[in-house]
């Protein structure tokens, strides 16, 4: 049973994201993208990984492609995007570069055998115990460094948008507002 | 003893199903009729008596009318976009618990579809996803209302999604557990977390309301402003699944309610347990209705406004706070 989920979940995701580079539509780039997302939250089920499952549906389903979504908001859906590929030398390395990443994935399980886990699953803890307990100890410093670079992109988030943040358009008096004077 | 068969998850996948399905039918009238009483109307009268068979009326019209695809109108994505509402809505629902275990012929049935340990936040993570429903359909339709539909949707979104996370990490860290069933099982030994956790409490059903779309806060089709936002084109079963999705996501945030702060299924004095959350999720349904009833809808800049500055604050320092107090 978990083979068959595995290579089913697999053909899926290729296909979806296949779709998500390909396509010249918007929308479908986008949806494909999402339910390929989706899907790799169903990997982690399989392994047994349920919070990490539900981590990569949160955060990449919820609230990352969420982002995307705001941002596809600013083109015309229903037309076709026209790519330029101007220099065929970057068409070469990047086909090169899959080329050797294929090679390298599908020679994975000969070094895959040998490998060891560091930091085995403490037994008798639960998924989000596990994860706890290697985050705040192993990798503490990460942990705390991944946290201030949030910070500091919020913070530079904030200071980008918030010009002018005291104005709100929506509060102001109808007849101050420059495009109703046009108007007028 | 805890042994799960396929059978056993089929069969109970296809009652939630038939059952939501049923009761999402059935809001619709206990909606126009509670609606109807508290503004001192009538409501459907005219089909079978006080017009209880107006849902098979409305069911017959929805299933009979054509299903309408505009011209310009990206045709997959806007067919896929109700299935995308509906099917999350009804995923969410395979990890919530309603009833104690019992046993029915000598087999033992364990109450949740897939008691999976992380229950809360798999059904929160699968109502996150049905953001696509309405963002899609938005999108995709070649319709102006649709895109502000759409474009409310993802807005309303980013608020509201961080509220229900950090309101429910308070009740989180004092269960320790991220199972639903652990959260009932700390309802048996301990006080409601509605009296321990009020706050938490405010600011989940402020953003459930928000996530379910309902009054205060439906900016997404407010018929006023936006004509239908992003089922403007939907017709059809296509327009009826968007609406069953909803009614799911309601009663799955006043499942979620009833269990993480009103008790969930435990005995009640002489209530046994099944009978007091069938009526804590009435009472949680009917408290959306009531709001809907008393309260006009907020501005899309006042909700956002809302979400931001108040709440989100509000329950950091209440995670805080819980934090400390479980230290000491």
């Amino acid at each position: 049973m978990i083979p068959f989920a595995f290579y089913l979940f697999a053909v899926l995701i290729t296909g979806l994201f296949l779709v998500a580079v390909l396509s010249r539509n918007v929308l479908y780039a986008m949806t494909s993208l999402a339910a390929g997302m989706v899907l790799i939250s169903g990997l982690f089920f399989i392994l047994g990984a349920d919070f990490l499952g539900v981590v990569q549906l949160i955060v990449y389903v919820g609230a990352v492609m969420g982002l995307y979504a705001f941002a596809m908001m600013f083109f015309d859906v229903s037309r076709e995007v026209r790519e330029t590929r101007s220099n065929p030398w970057l068409v070469f390395l990047l086909g090169g570069g899959i080329a050797l990443m294929l090679v390298v994935m599908f020679a994975a399980p000969i070094v895959g055998d040998s490998v060891k886990a560091l930091y085995p699953p403490v037994a008798h803890t639960t998924n989000p115990q596990a994860v706890g307990l290697v985050l705040f100890t192993k990798y503490l410093l990460p942990f705390e460094v991944a946290s201030v670079m949030l910070l500091v992109a919020m913070i530079a988030g904030i200071i980008l948008a918030g010009r002018k943040m005291e104005i709100s358009l929506s509060a102001m008096d109808e007849d101050i507002l420059p495009e109703t004077k046009e108007n007028a | 003893m805890m042994e799960v068969t396929y059978l056993g998850v089929i069969i109970k996948a296809i009652l939630i199903l038939a059952i939501i399905s049923a009761v999402a039918g059935f809001g619709t009238y206990i909606e126009r009729k509670i609606l109807a009483f508290m503004q001192r109307r009538l409501g459907p009268m005219h089909v079978g008596p006080y017009g209880l068979l107006q849902i098979a009326a409305d069911g017959i019209k929805l299933f009979t009318k054509e299903d309408f695809i505009p011209q310009n109108a990206n045709k997959l994505i806007f067919m896929i976009a109700p299935i995308i509402t509906a099917a999350t809505a009804f995923i969410a629902l395979s990890a919530v618990p309603v009833f104690p275990d019992f046993t029915i012929f000598g087999i033992f049935v364990p109450s949740v579809a897939s008691d999976i340990n992380i229950g809360i936040l798999f059904v929160l993570g699968m109502m996150a996803a049905g953001l696509y429903g309405p963002l899609l359909a938005g999108m995709s339709q070649a319709n102006k209302w649709g895109l502000i539909g759409a474009a409310r949707t993802a807005a309303q979104f980013v608020s509201y999604e961080v509220v229900t996370g950090l309101s429910l990490l308070a009740p989180i860290m004092m269960v320790g557990s991220l199972s639903l069933i652990d959260f009932n099982h700390y309802n048996e030994t301990h006080a409601w977390m509605v009296f321990t956790q009020p706050l938490a409490f405010v600011l989940f059903l402020i953003a459930g309301f928000a996530e379910t779309n309902r009054t205060p806060f439906d900016l997404l089709e407010h018929e006023a402003e936006v004509v239908a936002g992003y089922a403007t084109e939907y017709s059809g079963m296509r327009w009826g699944m968007f609406f069953i999705g909803e009614y799911a996501n309601m009663i799955t945030i006043a499942v979620l309610a009833s269990i993480v702060f009103l008790g969930g299924y435990t005995d009640l004095g002489f209530i046994p347990g099944w009978l007091a959350i069938i009526l804590k999720i009435a009472f949680m349904f009917f408290l959306m209705l009531w709001v809907r009833a008393s309260w006009p809808h907020v501005r899309p800049d006042q909700f956002m406004w809302l979400a931001w500055k108040v709440l989100m604050p509000l329950a950091v320092i209440n995670v805080v706070i819980t934090g400390i107090v479980i230290m000491v």
